[in-house]
């Protein structure tokens, strides 16, 4: 039998449309791909989904019936993992509750539902780290400057949290592997794309971009850091294990003095 | 020709000066976050106080660890000393008088400058300031609370403070202080009286015990108020907890576990936290510098109170006069089973909460979800192991949608046999000796 499969352009309001279209032609066999995702199977036949904000709501808001208030959130969270072939799960899931009369996001015996709850724990846990471990530098424009490089798509879900916490100064959150930052100017949250220099460290102090006492702080920050570990209860397992390695990089108190 | 360098002269100085004060603070810092470390509460969580003012820092919801220190501790708060000059000689304590270290005093808007900056650059939730006690009681504590006031007035800072409560400190400034701060508490650091006797001869049990109890007193005020009036000022909103000392005094498990109990029962803390004791003396009432850090035991206790706040244990059934100390070498919810064997097997698709709560190798997550996936299907071994359900232990006390199920009539030593070859032990160097496999 032959498979369709939609091609989308990387949205959450794409993929709801993709959604809305897999059940508006009732097809069978389909699978859902990002466009930059994407590979041509021998025996499918691809269809461009053009994102649809009306069909997205409509989807959206017939899950509101269907599952509970944090199964949908759970459904976005899994959808930022960015993992590959998530969207099928996704799919899978939401087929499998509108199938049924009752909510469905706590049957966890269920293997798309757990597999759902899985992965959006862990990207909640991602956006906890991010909340955690990203490190403000006072620039000279006066604004407090982050660079992160998340394993998931967590920016849309700090915002808030970041909003509310630093109303009185200006900052900006940067993702450097996907390219786009949160701007907050005093009054909102702008998404912004920024240019940076070619081979541009973000890792580095360069005193032509950040304030001098942004230094000094960074160094009591690494001096606090070294005071408050007790040593003869040393366990760099379990440190590695609250700070995973791949986010040194841009933590203060890991950098050399 | 004096004039013409005079100029240059203050310009030097004023580098000079402020390249002084940025050493000075960095020597202060140094000192006064080393003293305040074996303080092992780190917690930022259960306040509620919004940033509604358009100000600094927001304390609702889940507390943050913004990094974690070599030996796995959470780096939360800016947890400092405001002084190390104190003029009781605690045995136990590396501030005591006789101890001859170096010695620092912040000043208040030195704390109030560190604060906020590490605050702007997300390194952390707020602060948590304790100090050893200088001239009296009520000078120290109201130097404590200066700070949290000026953070609060000056700098509209809504991010999270833990004060101290200073043992003796009077009843009007525990009041203040609970205004300002997110969360109080007094460590009583010794277990029993007689052991603070010995250990901490200045201090008496009441100078603990009565700002405790002032602090009860507010915060049930504050709640049955805030009933009426819900513009009510916030009184220490993540409430009080305290500190115990482990291994340093001679108390058994079952002494320290009724200590803790009656801090929760009586004056409703939120937490008891358990310090292994770090030898940082010679002195020999206490254990001597080399000896190991009850790391082990620490952890066996923490366990305990977990089982007593979460799990709807009773402490009693635990630790009692027959039973003092707990086991090292198994987790305090498994021996409880092991000498309980008469409770189980369990049906995990009929069994109530209570008693899925008390099966080993279920922690409250699987609880949880085992009631919610139940309602769906009966679930069998597969369902339970994908939960995250630790079959290792659990599987000799349930029985769920399987004809496989452990039918041999097993006494609970080999019960713990069992499990204890099918599973190492991160302290497992620690209990070589101690392991007793097939027994």
């Amino acid at each position: 039998m032959q498979s369709t499969n939609l091609i989308y352009d990387g949205s959450f309001d794409g993929f709801l449309s993709a959604v809305f279209y897999a059940f508006e032609m009732k097809l069978n066999q389909v699978t859902i791909q990002n466009e930059f995702d994407s590979q041509s199977g021998l025996f499918s036949e691809n269809e461009t989904i053009f994102t649809d904000e009306v069909k997205a709501n409509r989807v959206w808001n017939g899950l509101k019936s269907k599952l509970s208030p944090n199964g949908r959130h759970q459904l976005y969270y899994a959808f930022l993992s960015e993992q590959h072939g998530i969207e099928n799960t996704l799919l899978n899931y939401i087929q499998y509750a509108f199938s049924q009369d009752s909510p469905v996001d706590k049957d966890y015996s269920h293997p798309s539902v757990l597999k759902l709850a899985q992965i959006a724990k862990m990207v909640g846990r991602e956006k906890h780290r991010m909340e955690a471990f990203v490190r403000f530098r006072l620039t000279k424009d006066n604004i407090y400057f982050a660079s992160i490089e998340p394993d998931f798509n967590v920016l849309p879900l700090i915002q808030k949290h970041f909003k509310r916490r630093y109303a009185d100064q200006k900052w900006i959150i940067y993702d450097i592997k996907r390219h786009y930052g949160l701007f907050y100017d005093l009054e909102r949250v702008d998404i912004i794309n920024m240019d940076f220099p070619a081979h541009f460290d973000f890792t580095k102090n360069n005193s032509d971009y950040f304030a001098d006492q942004e230094f000094e702080f960074q160094k009591l920050w690494r001096d606090y850091f070294k005071a408050t570990n007790i040593k003869s209860r040393k366990n760099m397992k379990l440190h590695i294990r609250h700070v995973p390695k791949r986010y040194w990089k841009y933590l203060s108190e890991k950098q050399p003095d | 020709m004096f004039r013409n360098s005079s100029c240059e002269v203050a310009g030097f100085l004023q580098i000079y000066n402020q390249n002084m004060s940025f050493e000075r603070i960095q020597e202060k810092l140094k000192i006064l976050a080393d003293a305040a470390k074996y303080d092992v509460s780190c917690s930022s969580s259960g306040s509620n106080r919004s940033n509604a003012n358009k100000g600094l820092g927001d304390a609702t919801g889940m507390g943050i660890c913004h990094s974690y220190t070599e030996d796995g501790r959470c780096v939360s708060l800016l947890k400092i000393l405001l002084t190390n000059y104190c003029i009781f000689d605690c045995v136990y304590c590396v501030t005591r008088k006789s101890n001859d270290i170096k010695r620092a005093a912040f000043k208040v808007q030195e704390v109030v400058d560190l604060t906020i900056n590490f605050y702007r650059r997300n390194y952390i939730e707020g602060l948590f300031l304790s100090s050893g006690i200088f001239k009296n009681a009520d000078y120290t504590m109201e130097r404590l609370v200066a700070v949290a006031k000026k953070l609060r007035l000056e700098e509209n800072f809504n991010g999270y403070i833990h004060l101290k409560s200073i043992p003796g400190a009077s009843d009007e400034l525990m009041r203040e202080a609970g205004l300002y701060a997110d969360r109080l508490s007094v460590n009583i650091e010794i277990p029993t009286k007689s052991g603070l006797k010995r250990l901490a001869p200045d201090k008496k049990h009441e100078d603990f015990i009565k700002p405790m109890a002032k602090i009860k007193n507010e915060i049930i005020q504050y709640k049955a108020e805030k009933k009426i009036i819900r513009s009510t000022p916030k009184y220490a909103p993540a409430g009080q907890s305290t500190q115990m000392i482990i291994g340093a005094s001679g108390e058994n498990d079952f002494q320290i576990m009724q200590t803790s109990n009656h801090f929760y029962k009586n004056y409703n803390l939120k937490r008891v936290y358990y310090s292994g004791y770090v030898p940082i003396s010679y002195d020999n009432r206490l254990p001597q510098i080399g000896s190991e850090v009850p790391m082990l035991r620490e952890n066996r206790l923490y366990q305990t109170d977990w089982l007593m706040r979460f799990y709807g244990f009773d402490v009693s059934e635990i630790l009692n006069e027959q039973h003092q100390n707990l086991d090292l070498d198994i987790d305090p919810k498994l021996g409880w089973a092991l000498r309980n064997l008469h409770e189980f097997p369990i049906d995990v698709n009929t069994a109530n909460k209570r008693m899925l709560a008390r099966v080993p190798g279920l922690g409250m997550k699987s609880v949880h979800k085992i009631i919610n996936a139940r309602r769906f299907r009966k679930l069998n071994w597969d369902h339970l192991k994908k939960i995250g359900v630790a079959l290792n232990r659990a599987q000799y006390f349930i029985v769920c949608e399987s004809n496989q199920f452990e039918r041999r009539d097993l006494t609970s030593e080999k019960i713990k046999g069992f499990i204890l070859q099918n599973s190492t032990s991160k302290y497992r160097a620690d209990l070589s000796n101690q392991l007793n496999l097939f027994g």
